[in-house]
C-alpha cells in the first residue's frame, strides 16, 4: 500500500531528515521524500492504519524539522 | 518569491541596514553588545529557535545548530560584526537557494506543461461546458477547439485537424488526424475543431501517466544522492566533534606545556570551522542537478523514470537493439522494381502506338524519353501487381497498394484465383496477371530473374510472359545509421542487434547500419538469454541498455540494466516496462539521452569535487587560523550559490 502526500519543506537537508524520521515510524515499510517535487511517498506495512501512521509521521517530522508541513 | 521568502528578504535588508548603523555608533562594552543584538536577533531569531527545538528533540547536529553555536560564540567573544554577518550571509544563502530551486522547479514543470486544465463537454442542447478532466466519463464526447490541449485519450468522432505533439515528443513535425483516428492527450490542436469520444478516464490517459512518471522520477535516487545522504549523516557530527576538539585540545596542550592557553583564539578557529562545515551545497545541488537533467530530457521527449537510470545511462557501454520497429520501420515497403526486357518491349510498343496518335505532346517530352519510359513501365508493372493482389490483406499486398498510391478499381479485377503458398492469378483489364514467389513462376513454366537483394520478391507475369519483379523489404529508419554512429561517438563499446528475422536479412541490416554484432532467428526467450550472456560478460561498472519497441520485449527490457522503449506515445505497456521511454521512434534520441546524462553527471561530480575541495581547504586553513570568519562565510554560502548555479545548467540541453 503506497500513498503520496504533498509536503512543504524549505531545505534539502530537512527533506532528508524527514525521510529518515518517517522510515523509523511504526507501520511504515518505506518512505521517500522529494525536496524537488515537494512530495512524500509512504509505503505502509501490511494492515497498518494509514491515518494513525500518518499522524505519527507528521509528529516525527515536526520533531526533526519544526517548519515542515504534510498535507494529509 | 513566496510570502515566506519575501519576509526573509525584508529581514535581510533591515538587518543589513541596522548592522551598518550600529557600526557607526561609537559605544563600547555592554552597550555595544546590546546594540549588536538588535540586528542579530532580527536576522537570526528563527535559526536560534530551530536550534533550541532541535536540541530539545534530540536532533542536535544540523545546520541551524552549527550556525547558532558559531554566531553566539562569536558574539560572546566580542566579534560582534562577524557574528551578525555570518547569520546575515547564511540567510542570504538560504534565500537564494530557496528562490533558485523554486525557479528551476517551475522551469521544469513548464517544460512538461501538458496538464490540461479543463475539458469541454457538450450537453444535450449542444452548449459547451468546461469541466474538470477528472469528471469526464469514458465514452463522453468532448470538444477540443483550435489552440486547446487534448485533455483525455480518445477517438476522433467528428472533424479533422493537425496536432502539435511537441510537448510530448519534442518533435515539431505536426501530426494529421481525421475521423476515426486515435488521439492522445497532451497534444495541442492547431487548426480544426475536433469532437472526441473518450476511451479512457483522465487518470488513465497518456498525459496523467507521463506526469506521474516525471513527478515520481526524483523518488528513485541515484548512487550520488544516496552517497550524499550517508555522507551528511556522518559528516555533520564529525565536524562538530572536530570543532570541539579544536576549541579544547590545543589550549589544554598549551597549558600542559606551560604556555599561555589562548582560549579565545582557538574557540574562534573552532567556530570558523563550524561555519565552513555546513553540507548544504552538496545536499541541495545534487538532487537539483538530476532533477534538471530529467526535466531537460523530458522536454526532448525522453522520459527518464529515475535519477538512478540517468546515472546508469552515462555509464552505458553496451547497447542492444531489437531490429524490427527499432532500427527498421517495421513496415514493408517496395524498395525496387525490376522490369524484364520483354515487358519493357511491350510497354514500348504500347507507348509508340500512343505516340503516333498524339505526336505533338510526345515531342515535348522527348529529352527524358527513355527514363520516362522506364518509369512508366515500372508503374505499369506495379499497377498490375497491386490490382492482382487487391483482395489480399497480407502485409506484402498492402505495401504494393501503398507503393502504387492510386485508388484500386476493383471492378477491373476479375477471375481471382489464390494459389496458397505461391501467389495469386487474376485478370486485370482482361489481361491475365500472375503475381507471387519463385515457385509460382516455376509452376507457370516461366524463366524469372533471381534477385540478390534482401527482402521478399514478388514476381509478376503478364499475359503469360515474365514481366519482372518487385522487391519488398522492411526499410531502415532514416536516422538509424546516424544513431548507431552517434552512440559510438558517445563512448559505447559495442552495439548488438537481436532479431527474430532471417540471418541474411539481419546481417544485411547490421552491415548497412554499422552494428558490431548481430544475432538472428531468435525467439523472444532467446533474446533474454542473449542479453543475459552479454550481461555476464561485461564488468559491473559497465551498463547494458536494451532498446526495443516495448510491445513484445517487456521481459528483455526489464532484464537489461536500462530498458529503453521507443515510440511509446500511446503505448501504456511500453511506458510500464521501460526505465527510459522515448516518446517518438527516433533512435537518435538514445545518444541524445546519453549526452544529457553525461552532462548531468559531469555537473554532479564538479559540484561534489568543488564543494568538498573548497570546504576541505577552508577547514584546514580555518584550523590553522589562516582563514577567518569571512572566508568561512564564502566557503559556506558562496560555494552553495555556485553549486546551485552550476546545477541549473543541467536543464539546458544542447541538441
Amino acid at each position: 500500500m503506497k500513498k503520496t502526500y504533498k509536503i512543504e519543506v524549505d531545505c534539502a537537508n530537512c527533506a532528508l531528515k524527514m525521510e529518515e524520521a518517517t522510515k523509523k515510524v511504526e507501520g511504515v515499510a518505506d518512505a521517500t521524500v522529494s525536496f524537488m517535487t515537494q512530495k512524500m511517498k509512504v509505503e505502509f506495512k501490511e494492515g497498518a492504519d494509514e491515518n494513525a501512521v500518518m499522524q505519527a509521521v507528521l509528529k516525527a517530522c515536526k520533531k526533526v524539522e519544526s517548519d515542515c508541513e504534510i498535507f494529509l | 518569491m513566496t510570502k515566506k521568502q519575501k519576509k526573509v528578504l525584508y529581514r535581510i535588508i533591515v538587518a543589513a541596514i541596522l548592522l551598518v548603523a550600529v557600526n557607526l555608533i561609537p559605544v563600547s562594552g555592554y552597550w555595544k553588545a546590546i546594540l549588536f543584538l538588535i540586528p542579530y536577533l532580527v536576522i537570526g531569531y528563527d535559526i536560534l529557535r530551530k536550534a533550541v527545538l532541535g536540541i530539545i528533540h534530540g536532533e542536535v547536529f544540523d545546520e541551524n545548530f552549527l550556525m547558532a553555536v558559531a554566531t553566539v560564540g562569536a558574539m560572546i567573544l566580542g566579534e560582534y560584526s562577524e557574528g551578525v554577518a555570518v547569520m546575515l550571509f547564511y540567510q542570504i544563502g538560504e534565500l537564494f537557494q530557496a528562490v533558485a530551486v523554486g525557479k528551476s522547479r517551475r522551469n521544469i514543470t513548464a517544460l512538461m506543461d501538458i496538464r490540461p486544465d479543463y475539458a469541454n463537454v457538450e450537453d444535450a442542447d449542444g452548449d459547451l461546458e468546461q469541466v474538470d478532466p477528472d469528471d469526464v466519463e469514458i465514452g463522453s464526447i468532448i470538444v477540443v477547439r483550435p489552440g486547446e490541449k487534448v485533455p483525455i485519450d480518445g477517438v476522433v468522432a467528428e472533424g479533422s485537424s493537425t496536432l502539435n505533439t511537441s510537448a510530448l515528443t519534442g518533435e515539431s513535425v505536426p501530426r494529421e488526424v481525421g475521423c476515426g483516428d486515435d488521439i492522445i492527450s497532451g497534444c495541442i490542436n492547431i487548426n480544426g475543431l475536433l469532437k472526441i469520444r473518450t476511451t479512457k478516464e483522465f487518470e488513465e490517459s497518456t498525459v496523467s501517466k507521463i506526469l506521474e512518471l516525471v513527478e515520481n522520477s526524483s523518488m528513485k535516487k541515484s548512487c550520488c544522492e544516496n552517497f550524499i545522504t550517508k555522507f551528511a549523516r556522518y559528516y555533520t557530527p564529525a565536524v562538530c566533534y572536530s570543532a570541539l576538539a579544536l576549541a579544547i585540545l590545543p589550549p589544554v596542550i598549551n597549558l600542559l606545556l606551560g604556555n599561555p592557553a589562548n582560549w579565545s583564539t582557538w574557540v574562534i578557529r573552532a567556530l570558523t570551522f563550524l561555519v565552513i562545515s555546513c553540507p548544504c551545497a552538496l545536499v541541495i545541488s545534487i538532487p537539483l542537478s538530476f532533477f534538471g537533467g530529467i526535466g531537460g530530457a523530458s522536454a526532448c521527449g525522453i522520459l527518464v523514470k529515475g535519477s538512478n537510470y540517468l546515472e546508469a545511462l552515462a555509464q552505458t557501454k553496451y547497447v542492444v537493439f531489437d531490429k524490427t520497429g527499432t532500427l527498421t520501420k517495421g513496415v514493408f515497403q517496395v524498395v525496387r522494381i525490376e522490369a524484364s526486357e520483354e515487358f519493357k518491349e511491350t510497354c514500348k510498343v504500347e507507348k509508340e502506338k500512343v505516340t503516333t496518335e498524339d505526336a505533338t505532346e510526345e515531342a515535348v517530352a522527348e529529352p527524358a524519353n527513355s527514363e520516362l519510359l522506364l518509369e512508366k513501365t515500372m508503374q505499369q508493372l506495379l499497377r498490375y501487381a497491386a490490382h492482382a493482389e487487391s483482395f489480399s490483406n497480407h502485409p506484402i499486398s498492402k505495401s504494393l497498394r501503398e507503393a502504387y498510391g492510386k485508388d484500386i478499381d476493383n471492378t477491373r479485377v476479375t477471375d481471382i484465383e489464390e494459389i496458397s503458398g505461391h501467389g495469386v492469378k487474376a485478370k486485370v483489364d482482361g489481361v491475365l496477371v500472375a503475381a507471387g514467389n519463385a515457385k509460382l513462376m516455376q509452376k507457370l513454366g516461366l524463366n524469372y530473374a533471381e534477385d540478390t537483394g534482401i527482402g521478399t520478391v514478388v514476381h509478376v507475369a503478364v499475359d503469360g510472359v515474365y514481366a519482372g519483379y518487385i522487391l519488398i523489404a522492411d526499410v531502415e529508419k532514416e536516422t538509424a545509421a546516424q544513431a548507431v554512429a552517434a552512440l559510438k561517438v558517445a563512448g559505447v563499446k559495442k552495439t548488438v542487434m537481436l532479431t527474430g528475422d532471417s540471418k541474411q536479412v539481419a546481417e544485411h541490416v547490421a552491415e548497412s547500419l554499422g552494428v558490431d554484432e548481430v544475432h538472428s532467428e531468435l525467439l523472444p526467450a532467446d533474446k533474454v538469454e542473449r542479453v543475459e550472456q552479454l550481461l555476464a560478460q561485461k564488468s559491473k561498472k559497465e551498463m547494458l541498455a536494451f532498446v526495443g519497441d516495448g510491445i513484445n520485449d517487456a521481459p528483455v527490457l526489464s532484464r537489461a540494466d536500462i530498458g529503453i522503449a521507443m515510440g511509446a506515445l500511446g503505448s501504456d505497456a511500453a511506458i510500464e516496462a521501460a526505465d527510459i521511454v522515448l516518446m517518438d521512434d527516433n533512435p537518435e534520441k538514445i545518444a541524445l539521452a546519453m549526452r544529457i546524462s553525461r552532462k548531468c553527471l559531469r555537473i554532479v561530480y564538479q559540484n561534489i569535487v568543488f564543494a568538498l575541495g573548497v570546504k576541505g581547504l577552508c577547514l584546514i586553513l580555518g584550523a590553522l587560523g589562516i582563514a577567518n570568519m569571512w572566508v568561512a562565510i564564502f566557503a559556506d554560502v558562496g560555494v552553495m550559490v555556485l553549486a546551485v548555479l552550476n546545477a541549473i545548467r543541467c536543464l539546458k540541453v544542447d541538441k
